[in-house]
């Protein structure tokens, strides 16, 4: 049985290779500098004198779910909460996908000039860094507490990422398409109806679909300002220690949320396999 | 004569992504008719409608329930597969094709009654959203105009901010690397555990930031530590989450030479699995420190410390330029955050 002998040069250019410990050493520096002092900045203050009492409380809460309130399916049960939390997403998520469209082509270096689209660019960057929560206490105002001002929120805050997913899809259009239709004598109609729309309906439906799945998150938390969902109430029985009920709606939102995720990828995946 | 067949034009380009991501995922598809689909759904609802007959009490109403549910689903779904079926078309050539059904009118059929429904539940009325817009045009007007003066009080909560985002990022990102290396399908060929740890960390998942920062805020008092606890708590699923998604993706030929080599499994994974799960797991780490300051933000507003209880003062005493420095504040530090980090990012793929 022979040795393995790694030829010369193998081992040279081992030796030679790039050693940039002093790089990662000083990286490594910087992360456990900025971490020590933030992790001094917070204080612990321990657990409060009930905090034992809370942890074991929701726990309780999540293994024994107060049955009744879980299938009661009246206006004050959990699947009446998460249904309406549901409809607010699902509003929220195709206004703003509608209203997303004239951003998303305003915004397109490929459509109008570099400053505008820089612009338009900074508008929509400016109402993405609004948090949905500021949004929903501004709009609260305007529409007073109900799941009305869920669904204009969610509108307004989905414009942003939806748009910007819709400007790389737009990106992405390959006009090779709409030459070899003008060739083909095309009218202008058909152009946009075969060249352009295939393009686009498979990505922008699945930047939909991602929103949704998102946006059921963010409107079972929206209900913490009034914005109507599951999450006022939620958030009630949590702070008046009720575990049963909160219990019940947290293990209602968990399936909710696991089952529409469990979909929304498949959708996702079989609109990119282009079934 | 064979006949000719139609067929969907796949989105090439982005199969081709999907395909790139995960390779073997796509190979262990199976494929199940979709009439066996049909048949199963339907016995089982049947099966559970006939049970709620037999047992009554809570399982009785359940089941009764989600039979009807599923032998309804079962039947729509029988007329969906015999709608979708392709029509044969003869063509002015003589040769027959099978085209494809449009989906339109389909997803019409079922999209335009539940936003009905949604339009209703939600007591949607454009109305009011015009006859009193101008609330909220005013309420934006006055935020363009921050109050610099507000930003003296808005330096404190913003560094706590970001503290609370970066202690919380590196916590969650450390305790989900082991996780997330048991949770892959390719490393751990135990499919119990691999479920359970799979089924933890999505739950995890689930659970939005706000809720955790309040039931945090009840265990460890008002203050930083309760939203430290609970970034670290939501970084924990996301990272996890996508980091097991990746490991599945990794070439696991190094892996397979080092043990015929004689390392352990161990060594094998350190050696041949960890620099190219690395990148990775930092650059997911960074992602989610982007997203988390953004998060630890708004966790203030149930008592979690940061900005979070500027923005609920502020708004609670009407003062928007007050909320307009906040914000402005908020916003350039997202930008800067992003920005550094999508440079680190860059650099390490």
């Amino acid at each position: 049985m022979s040795a393995i002998t790694p030829s010369v040069n193998v081992l040279k250019s081992y030796e030679g290779r790039p050693r940039r410990w002093w790089k990662s050493a000083l990286s490594f520096a910087v992360v456990a500098a900025a971490l020590v002092w933030s992790g001094l900045g917070i204080e612990y203050k321990g657990v409060t004198s009930r905090g034992s009492d809370v942890a074991y409380g929701v726990l309780y809460g999540i293994f024994n779910p107060d049955t009744a309130l879980l299938f009661d399916f009246g206006p004050f049960g959990v699947t009446y909460l998460l249904f309406e939390t549901v409809a607010i997403a699902l509003l929220g998520t195709l206004f703003g996908g509608l209203l997303a469209v004239p951003f998303a082509f305003l915004s397109s270096t490929k459509i109008v000039p570099r400053p505008v689209a820089f612009l338009v660019r900074s508008f929509v960057m400016m109402v993405r860094t609004i948090p949905s929560l500021v949004w929903a206490l501004i709009w609260i105002r305007v529409t007073g507490p109900g799941p009305l001002c869920g669904v204009v929120t969610q509108s307004i805050v989905s414009i942003g990422m939806i748009s910007k997913m819709y400007v790389t899809a737009i990106e992405d259009v390959d006009t090779r398409i709409l030459e070899s239709l003008n060739a083909m004598g095309c009218t202008p109609f058909q152009k946009i109806r075969y060249g352009i729309l295939p393009q686009l309906t498979a990505n922008m439906l699945s930047t939909i679909i991602y929103r949704f799945d998102i946006n059921i998150k963010d409107a079972s938390t929206l209900g913490i300002v009034g914005a109507g969902g599951i999450g006022a109430v939620l958030i009630q029985t949590i702070s008046t220690r009720r575990w049963g009920m909160a219990g019940a709606f947290l293990t209602g939102m968990i399936l909710l949320m696991l089952v529409i995720e469990y979909f929304s990828t498949r959708m996702r995946k079989r609109l990119a396999q282009g079934i | 004569m064979t006949q000719p067949r139609r067929q969907y034009r796949p989105n090439v380009q982005a199969g081709a992504k999907l395909a790139d991501a995960a390779p073997e995922r796509r190979v262990k598809a199976r494929r199940v008719s979709v009439k066996v689909r049909v048949v199963l759904l339907a016995a089982l609802g049947a099966a559970l409608y006939l049970s709620s007959l037999v047992f009554g009490g809570l399982y009785g109403r359940v089941a009764n329930l989600a039979g009807a549910v599923l032998s309804i689903a079962a039947v729509v779904l029988w007329l969906v597969v015999l709608y979708l079926a392709p029509v044969p078309v003869t063509l002015p050539s003589g040769s027959r094709v099978l085209r494809p059904r449009s989906r339109v009118l389909l997803s019409l059929v079922f999209l335009t009654p539940t936003i009905v429904l949604a339009l209703s539940v939600t007591r949607f009325d454009l109305d009011i959203i015009f006859r009193r817009g101008h609330y909220m045009t005013g309420i934006l007007e006055k935020i363009f105009q921050p109050d610099f003066e507000y930003f003296n009080s808005v330096w404190q909560p913003l560094v706590d901010t970001i503290k609370m985002s970066l202690v919380g990022s590196a916590a969650g990102s450390f305790l989900s690397l082991p996780f997330a290396v048991l949770a892959s399908a390719n490393i751990n060929n135990n499919a119990f555990t691999l479920s359970v740890l799979r089924v933890i960390i999505n739950i995890i998942r689930t659970l939005p930031t706000l809720i955790i920062a309040s039931v945090c805020a009840l265990i460890f008092g008002l203050g930083t530590f309760a939203g430290t606890v609970a970034i670290a708590f939501f970084t924990f699923g996301v990272v996890a989450k996508m980091l097991y998604e990746s490991i599945e993706t990794i070439d696991m030929g190094p892996f397979q030479a080092m043990e015929s080599l004689g390392a352990t499994r161990f060594q094998a994974f350190w050696t041949a699995c960890m620099p190219q799960i690395l990148p990775t797991y930092l650059s997911h780490s960074l992602y989610s420190f982007e997203m988390n300051i953004r998060a630890a933000s708004i966790l203030g507003y149930v008592g979690a410390g940061g900005l979070g209880i500027l923005i609920a003062e502020r708004v609670g005493w009407r003062d928007y330029q007050g909320l307009g420095a906040v914000l402005l504040a908020l916003f350039v530090t997202v930008l800067l955050i992003d920005n550094l980090s999508g440079y680190l990012r860059n650099r390490l793929s």
